[in-house]
């Protein structure tokens, strides 16, 4: 249960952290699934051309970044609606990915770190929790998180201070590509090859746990592993409940919290708002 | 509902409005096609691209725009099939631009044509009754549960203020997942492996348009949908452009305070345009079941609902301008399997290029708007 509830869970919270990067700068990403998609396939092409996971890694993330770059650019500079963007960079991860279909040949994974009364998982496992504590401390403790908050919440109060909503921007969506990215590699890594479409909804997933957490890295990573385990326990299945009922239950959640019938989910103020 | 507003003043607008139309007729016609060039750019430049990744990967590229200019156009034959793929696209393209006339982002078109597709699927399974009947009754059940689909997200934003966008993407899943427990444990076809239904009855299918018209050979699969299809588009100009509720729709759009100041409630409008919007991406399901297949297959759409965002971007969201851009996409899925079958060149590319078609019709605006800057010419709308 533990182990596949944090194989689960490791590359949704990569997403969903590289998503409150994101949105919490104000844009939203939709583009999560094909950034995570992207990032499997450049780790397996990575592997298999050089040889080495760490080539791979890079790679896979090198091409997160890309996409990244490509939302940025139509989103920030050219001010695209960002809703359309993102799935457009979705649908064009797809196409790609299934053009280029890297061959059946198997990669080795990325190195697995044995800890006790853990037990041995790939060192991106260990990462997450590291980063999701940097990445609170770094967005609600530090001046560098309150400008990039702020170029979500209010952009006056950035204009005020003559700083450049654009910039903390292309940050944030650029923190989102390299950590999906990562995300996409770690899904591929565990299962060692590439198939069409392999990310199976997983960035969509992810958006979900970002609002289900409330745009906050804490109880965003919290609400991947509530999904997480929601998917583990529909592949351990022992009372016989349908599968596609759990599968599904993330998203009926995230749908009440956004209604606010259960608690209270408030997006940051200018999240999707273009520059004037 | 626009007991604000005396009758004389409307129709004083909407006599203000025609004498507009009538003044700018020519200026219009302009504008609108200064408006496709981009469009038309973007796909010359995508063929172009497609040439050069086919020379890089050694392979000809004059052979690919051979196939091209043949596949889609060189017999009857081949039109049908473009026509064919263009069906469940129109049905898309128009529900997303419906809601985008409101302000809102219908991304849930996929999960609305499943459960459409179902009810459709169920009512010709379990019903039996002579076709005159049935087929309208097969119809009307897609239509409302994939109204009825539409409408929670629609509902949930007028009443919670919650973002239509994720809503619709939740459902989807939801919908996902829903289709397939009733495709696999509860209606699947007996003493089958594949999820999907029987038959529906003989009397719940759309005939194939090679019945009617001797000169389609008997194998192509275009069939009543499309011209089903057509009328929704027609349908849908008359809706928006001339009736009260396509003025309501239009106006809770472009300008919702005004829109509540005339006495418009812009959160019954939200709910009923996303029902709307859900029951016309019904309809690209009742194509697949009662027009082609026959049946509910798990599965089935292959992104329509996410092309039909494409559709009506390169549309303008204009009904018949969606109709043209169906056609150009039915155009591409169509050479996109033949490039596949003979020259053994995969569909992603051409998945890939309707990817970067969407980026760049969304950018397109930005993009010139920073390049009048630069040389100083006020952008006139």
């Amino acid at each position: 249960m533990i182990p596949s509830t944090l194989r689960m869970a490791t590359p949704l919270g990569y997403a969903a952290l590289g998503g409150i990067y994101s949105e919490r700068a104000g844009v939203i990403n939709l583009a999560l699934e094909g950034m995570m998609l992207i990032g499997a396939f450049g780790y397996v092409v990575g592997t298999q051309t050089s040889g080495s996971v760490w080539i791979g890694l890079l790679v896979g993330v090198g091409f997160g970044l890309a996409l990244a770059l490509l939302h940025a650019v139509a989103t920030i500079t050219f001010q695209a609606e960002q809703i359309v963007t993102g799935v457009g960079i979705n649908i064009l991860a797809l196409g790609i990915t299934e053009y280029l279909l890297p061959t059946t040949e198997q990669v080795g994974g990325l190195p697995h770190w044995k800890v006790p009364f853990i037990g041995s998982y790939s060192f991106v496992v260990y990462l997450l929790p590291v980063l999701m504590v940097m990445s609170h401390i770094l967005l609600f403790k530090t001046p560098w998180g309150l400008r990039l908050r702020a170029a979500g919440e209010s952009t006056e109060a950035l204009a005020a201070l003559s700083l450049s909503r654009t910039k903390w921007q292309y940050i944030g969506v650029m923190l989102s590509g390299i950590l999906a990215g990562t995300g996409g590699c770690f899904l591929a890594s565990e299962v060692h090859y590439f198939t069409k479409g392999m990310t199976a909804g997983r960035g969509y997933l992810a958006l979900a746990a970002i609002i289900f957490g409330n745009w906050c890295p804490l109880s965003g990573i919290a609400a991947c592993f509530l999904f997480g385990f929601a998917t583990a326990l529909e592949l351990a299945n022992r009372w016989n409940i349908p599968e596609q009922l759990l599968n599904s239950l993330p998203y009926i959640l995230t749908m009440i919290v956004l209604a606010g019938l259960v608690g209270t989910s408030r997006p940051p103020a200018s999240l999707g708002k273009m520059q004037s | 509902m626009l007991q604000c507003v005396s009758p004389n003043q409307e129709t004083l607008n909407i006599q203000k409005m025609f004498a507009a139309l009538l003044l700018n007729r020519a200026s219009q016609a302009k504008h609108l096609f200064v408006n496709f060039i981009p469009s038309l750019l973007a796909i010359a430049g995508f063929f172009l691209f497609c040439g050069l990744v086919l020379q890089i990967r050694g392979q000809d590229p004059l052979e690919f725009y051979r196939i091209i200019l043949v596949s889609g156009f060189a017999s009857l034959d081949e039109f049908g099939y473009v026509l064919f793929n263009a069906t469940p696209l129109i049905f898309t393209g128009l529900a997303v631009a419906i809601g985008y006339k409101s302000g809102l982002f219908n991304i849930g078109c996929e999960g609305q044509l499943y459960i459409a597709a179902f009810a459709a699927a169920w009512i010709g399974i379990h019903l039996n009754l002579p076709p005159f009947l049935l087929i309208p009754f097969c119809i009307g059940g897609a239509m409302i549960a994939g109204a009825g689909w539409g409408a929670i997200p629609g509902l949930l934003k007028a009443r919670y203020g919650a973002h239509e966008v994720i809503n619709t993407i939740m459902m989807n899943f939801i919908a996902y997942a829903f289709m397939n427990y009733l495709v696999t444990s509860v209606y699947q076809e007996p003493g089958q492996m594949i999820p999907q239904t029987q038959q529906i009855h003989e009397a719940a299918r759309l005939p194939r348009l090679a019945s009617l018209l001797p000169v389609l050979p008997q194998s192509n699969p275009l069939n009543v949908s499309f011209l089903l299809a057509c009328g929704c588009a027609i349908c849908c100009y008359v809706f928006l452009t001339y009736t009260r509720w396509g003025y309501e729709l239009r106006l809770v759009g472009n300008a919702r305070d005004a829109a509540a100041y005339g006495g418009i409630n812009p959160g019954t409008v939200t709910i009923w345009v996303m029902a709307l919007s859900g029951a016309v991406a019904g309809l690209a399901g009742v194509a697949e079941v009662m027009g082609y297949r026959h049946r509910f297959l798990d599965n089935f759409s292959s992104g329509w609902g996410f092309i039909g965002i494409a559709v009506a971007l390169l549309g303008k969201n204009n009904p018949f301008g969606i109709l043209a851009a169906a056609i150009l996409f039915g155009t591409l899925n169509k050479v996109a399997l033949d490039i596949d079958i003979l020259l053994g060149v995969p569909r992603g590319l051409f998945l890939a290029g309707q990817g970067i078609l969407i980026i760049w019709l969304v950018s397109i605006e930005g993009i010139s708007r920073i390049f009048n800057y630069s040389q100083g010419v006020k952008r006139d709308d």
